[in-house]
């Protein structure tokens, strides 16, 4: 059962990153955002799979919730009509392919490699661990208080900063 | 067969492979941002999973920070792009040439 929702959702989160990207029906900003909130339920559908349910959920309402929202804002505000009916560059698409086939080629050797050596296997049947509310806010609280003290900083930063940036007259 | 460690590696590397492909191949700067959101997830699934199979939770925290500082990183590139598109009248890449020479 586990196996074969761990298939279904890589493949649906791997189909609906590649619409993101490269849709072939529609250059629009548009659905390639609406395709990224698909792609983002189904990796928190693995996150699931993994025992990290607290993750999952603020997956679900930090991406599907608020980034997007922010992309279709700003999508709204762009008005970006004109946009699509550029043409891709051959290069640019030949060199993206290039590069990412690249990239995947070195992970999956490294990947086989690690995979064969014996020490590396096991450690699934072992008792499983559970990302649940309680034990994330224990170690978040704890260990990990100084961190999440500086990320509550770097929000505040963040909110001036774009405050500052959508004023009327940027110097 | 077991689901172990190493399939989900693999997804993570390709939907990590496919945001870069995303990065260089599209010429949006929306559509090129929303790439980069992709091999962040990418990223966390990564971690996610060496943290369930290693049975350490600590993954899992700084999947949580890195959460929170891409929510704040898009909204300043969003509104970097907004600023832009007041001055240039555009949101791709190739109307950008300021800095060549």
């Amino acid at each position: 059962m586990q196996d074969a929702l761990f298939y279904l959702f890589a493949f649906l989160t791997l189909v609906f990153g590649f619409l993101v990207v490269a849709n072939p029906f529609s250059r629009n900003p548009v659905t390639s955002a609406m395709f990224l909130v698909l792609a983002i339920i189904s990796l928190a559908g693995l996150f699931v799979l993994l025992h990290a349910f607290f993750l999952a959920a603020v997956q679900v309402l930090v991406y599907a919730g608020a980034v997007i929202v922010l992309f279709l804002f700003v999508i709204m505000l762009l008005d970006l009509k004109a946009e699509e009916q550029r043409k891709l560059k051959a290069a640019g698409v030949a060199g993206g392919v290039l590069a990412a086939g690249a990239l995947l080629a070195i992970f999956l050797a490294s990947l086989w490699a690690a995979s064969r050596d014996p020490a590396a296997a096991g450690g699934a049947d072992a008792p499983v661990l559970e990302g649940g509310t309680r034990a994330l806010a224990k170690l978040l609280f704890t260990q990990y208080l100084l961190p999440f003290e500086l990320v509550s900083v770097l929000l505040l930063v963040g909110m001036v900063g774009v405050v500052l940036l959508s004023k009327k007259d940027l110097k | 067969m077991n689901i172990g460690l190493e399939h989900y590696l693999a997804v993570s590397m390709l939907l990590f492979c496919l945001g870069l492909l995303g990065v260089i191949a599209r010429r949006n700067l929306l559509i090129i941002y929303m790439s980069l959101e992709l091999m962040l997830n990418a990223a966390n699934l990564a971690l996610v999973a060496c943290s369930r199979f290693t049975h350490n939770l600590d993954g899992q925290v700084f999947v949580f920070f890195i959460i929170t500082v891409a929510a704040a990183e898009v909204a300043v590139g969003l509104a970097l792009i907004v600023a832009l598109y007041r001055k240039r009248q555009t949101a791709h890449v190739e109307d950008l040439t300021l800095l060549k020479l």
